[in-house]
């Protein structure tokens, strides 16, 4: 039997990792990396809270999660693309004509 | 039937307003006409009302127009009244003020700013009857206000010239100071009568400030600043001199027939209140002795004629301020009007003669002109004989006599009064003459290049005509004690009550004439027999000066005032406003820091926010 | 089965954070779809088979193939800006802190309210499918629905169009 609780803190602890990573690199790759990081670890979460309660509900929501993350993913990549043209680069840095 | 008296100063304020809004468009003749027409009509109707004034002379019209504030238990309407006081003032405004109107149609043919000149005139006109004829004191110091707002219109007319402004400005705010002692007086009336009508205050002056005499003081006092100020009287009457920058027609009708006469006006309304202080009406007494020797002497040294004149002016108001004050109530204002006569001439001969040797107004560059403008002459001797005081044969010896004798004989004169009185009138009548033998007499010095056409010179006999014959209204004790001035008065001001024991009148009558022949003799000597030429020395400067009074002003309070504002200049008030302003910009630049554009800041932002509100949730 | 969670889960959380200190993107990307794996066998480990095998199929066996191809197609895997900021230490310690009081706060609220560990069913497919078509099915035809609107997005956005260039240019200019 696994403590509720600490399934919990294992989604937490990723979802942390996802974040640090989302902070710290700049590559807009690994930025988006990052955040399938964090997506995972809240579907997880869902999972495991069906799995506490006996409810399948939890896996469904997994499942919407899931489709969000890859319509998610299509789209950044084809952004990903575009800034790859046009900056050549993918330095998030450089994205900053919203500055003042 | 109701009479419409409030026709009277509306006539000339639609004047006014034709000038002001249309004048542009309008031909010379069609201004003047309208200009000229106003006053004429006012004076007309002020003629038909006068009728029936001669045969009832303690009429008293009334006519309200219009509620204007009504705030709690304060309420003043705009209420015109007309008693015998008010309607000879009413005759003296439009009667000299229409001739004026018509030798100015000349006058200013040439000047730019021929409709702004009339409707400035026409305004003033207007305000100056509002002020006579006001119900309440409320309305009084709107029309207060409203001369001097034009006195300063009309002084800076040329305003081209820089000076011509200062002098503008100048006039406005010494006016100013007296219009606030003025203002401060009708606060103290308001709270001790509650209200400002002037035949409520009248009748009930007695019983409510009788009892507090020191309160009486202190709003006589009060009232006596502001017509200071407006009379040009000690300490305020430096502008008056600087006041004749303005047109020759502008000095004839504000600063010496109407306007400056404001002061005695007031007086006189509220003598009521006067009354009841011993110590004001010695106030006033003094003030008015002072002045006319003060003035007098300045005009004995001064080269501008006109500026001989602005002095002439101050000294004479000096005078009814002096009637005012031994309580020879009628006695100043009969020297009013027989003054605004030989005044107003005396100016409008001057500008005559200014006009006909293009604009020189330095008697030492005059000469010879008896010859070459004879009827400007004899004008204009007439004018002086008056000022003068000559016996018999002019109006001004009935009036500054009977001052001159009352300044002994009533109740409050003494000794000391009548002999700076006597002395006035000697300097008066030898400053006078000298100014017209240097102008009139000996070599010509400038060339006369304009003769005055008959629209300039009717007015000035007109005017010769009325000085003449005015005096003889009212005769003195001793000779017929023909009363029908003060007896027309009689109804608004009461009699001066005269000392118990008098010496014979006819003693005092001839020490005055005596004098002013010999200051006649002296100016003869001085400057007919021999050449005028015009001497300085320090002593001289200090009394062409007015006494050095704008230097003493200047040191006092400009002085320290303009040390002042330098230590502000960067606005010390401004400044605090100017902090929260520039504080709330720098948080602004601050916060603006913050948008740098750069995605990973803004996500750290959002997980701080994301902490704190998960530790929100979690401690409620 | 407490064993296998323990294992798994380490193995998962030692992956991620592999997976964003990488220089060379492909090898964030490998280690990433092993911390996929680890959390599959969570999944499976705590009696939700069906969601197990969802991640694996989906999430590692399509999504991060997208990854990888975009990553080998536009040449990114390594990039030189990367190297000379990033590895520092000086650039991890901030987010190091502000995840450390994140997950302390999470730690605290999760710890404050302790619940019961008790029973543990499997949960089939056959109950996940039967709620989906039953109570969820109009958020799945909306999943539907958002899927397409990805592809026609993605689609848009990926196109290439004419660009027209002054002709001087047009042999020096490199697509």
């Amino acid at each position: 039997m696994i403590p509720f609780e600490m399934q919990i803190l294992v989604a937490a602890i990723l979802f942390t990792i996802g974040l640090i990573g989302l902070l710290t690199r700049r590559n807009l790759i690994f930025m988006l990396m990052s955040v399938e990081i964090m997506m995972n670890a809240g579907a997880f979460a869902f999972v495991a809270a069906g799995a506490r309660w006996i409810q399948p509900d939890g896996q469904v929501m997994f499942l919407f999660v899931l489709t969000v993350a890859a319509a998610e993913v299509a789209i950044a990549l084809a952004l990903l693309i575009l800034m790859h043209k046009l900056f050549k680069s993918v330095d998030t840095n450089q994205l900053n004509s919203l500055k003042n | 039937m109701i009479q419409p008296i409030w026709l009277l100063p509306a006539l000339p304020f639609l004047g006014f307003m034709i000038l002001a809004l249309a004048g542009k468009f309008l031909s010379k003749k069609i201004i003047a006409s309208i200009g000229i027409g106003s006053v004429a009509l006012s004076f007309l109707y002020a003629i038909f009302l006068g009728k029936a004034f001669l045969s009832h002379p303690d009429l008293h019209l009334q006519f309200t127009l219009w509620d204007w504030i009504q705030i709690g238990t304060f309420n003043f309407s705009l209420t015109f009244s007309i008693d015998s006081l008010t309607m000879v003032f009413i005759w003296v405004i439009t009667g000299v003020g229409g001739l004026i109107h018509w030798y100015s149609a000349e006058y200013m043919e040439k000047e730019e700013g021929y409709s702004r000149f009339f409707a400035y005139m026409n305004l003033f006109v207007g305000f100056m009857l509002t002020l006579v004829m006001a119900g309440n004191l409320l309305v009084l110091y709107l029309g207060w206000e409203g001369v001097g707002l034009c006195s300063y219109l009309l002084i800076g007319f040329f305003y081209r010239d820089p000076a011509n402004n200062y002098a503008a400005r100048k006039a406005f705010i010494v006016t100013r100071i007296g219009d606030t002692a003025l203002l401060i007086g009708l606060f103290l009336l308001i709270r001790e009568f509650g209200t400002l009508d002037i035949a409520t205050i009248a009748n009930q002056a007695n019983q409510v400030l009788g009892i507090n005499l020191s309160m009486a003081t202190i709003v006589s006092l009060l009232l006596l600043g502001g017509a200071v100020g407006k009379s040009a009287q000690l300490p305020l009457q430096v502008w008056l001199p600087d006041a004749m920058a303005g047109p020759s027609p502008v000095s004839a009708l504000i600063h010496a027939a109407t306007m400056v006469t404001a002061g005695v006006y007031l007086i006189a309304r509220t003598h009521a209140i006067f009354a009841l202080s011993p110590f004001a009406m010695q106030t006033v007494a003094i003030i008015g002795a002072l002045t006319l020797l003060i003035a007098a002497i300045s005009a004995l040294f001064q080269y501008d004629i006109k500026r001989v004149l602005a002095y002439s002016t101050i000294s004479q108001i000096g005078y009814m301020f002096l009637a005012l004050g031994v309580g020879a109530w009628s006695a100043a204002i009969f020297h009013f009007v027989i003054h605004a006569f030989f005044k107003a001439l005396l100016f409008l001969a001057a500008g005559a003669v200014i006009m006909a040797l293009h604009h020189e107004q330095n008697m030492f560059k005059m000469g010879g002109l008896y010859k070459k403008m004879p009827v400007v002459f004899a004008t204009f001797l007439i004018g002086s004989l008056s000022l003068a005081a000559l016996p018999f044969i002019s109006g001004g010896f009935f009036s500054k006599d009977s001052i001159i004798w009352y300044a002994y004989a009533s109740e409050n004169g003494n000794l000391l009064l009548w002999s700076i009185a006597t002395i006035g009138a000697f300097i008066t009548s030898l400053y006078t003459f000298r100014m017209i033998f240097i102008t009139f007499f000996g070599n010509e010095k400038t060339h006369i290049h304009y003769t005055p056409g008959k629209t300039m010179t009717v007015p000035l006999i007109i005017l010769a005509v009325l000085t003449t014959a005015g005096g003889y209204i009212e005769l003195p004790h001793n000779l017929a004690h023909l009363q029908l001035f003060s007896g027309f008065l009689s109804s608004t001001l009461p009699q001066v009550t005269l000392k118990n024991v008098l010496p014979p009148e006819g003693v005092f009558q001839l020490i005055v004439a005596l004098l002013s022949l010999m200051g006649i003799w002296l100016a003869y000597q001085f400057y007919l027999k021999t050449e005028p030429v015009y001497k300085t020395s320090p002593t001289r400067q200090f009394f062409l000066n007015g006494w050095n009074f704008d230097k003493l002003y200047e040191k006092l309070f400009v002085r320290p005032f303009v040390w002042l504002s330098n230590i502000n200049s960067s606005d010390a008030i401004d400044e605090v406003f100017d902090f929260v302003g520039l504080q709330i910009k720098r948080i602004g630049n601050a916060i603006a820091i913050t948008l740098n554009g750069q995605i990973r800041w803004y996500l750290t932002s959002m997980i701080i926010g994301l902490i704190i509100l998960i530790l929100f949730m979690m401690w409620t | 089965m407490n064993v296998l969670f323990i294992v798994s889960s380490v193995v998962a959380v030692i992956a991620s954070a592999m997976a964003i200190t990488r220089r060379n993107a492909v090898h964030a990307l490998l280690f990433l779809i092993v911390s996929l794996m680890g959390v599959s066998m969570m999944m499976y480990t705590i009696g939700a088979p069906y969601a197990a095998v969802l991640e694996i199929i989906v999430y590692a066996g399509a999504i991060m193939m997208l990854f990888v191809f975009t990553v080998m197609m536009l040449n990114l895997s390594v990039s030189p800006e990367d190297e000379k900021r990033q590895t520092g230490f000086k650039t991890w310690i901030f987010p190091m802190v502000l995840g450390a009081i994140l997950l302390g706060v999470m730690f605290l609220s999760f710890l404050s309210n302790p619940s019961w560990s008790g029973l543990q069913q499997t949960i089939s497919p056959k109950q996940v499918g039967t709620l989906m078509f039953s109570r969820y099915l109009l958020p799945v035809q909306i999943a539907g629905v958002l899927l397409l609107a990805a592809i026609v997005g993605a689609y848009y956005l990926g196109r290439t169009r004419k660009r027209n260039l002054h002709r001087y240019l047009q042999n020096t200019e490199e697509e």
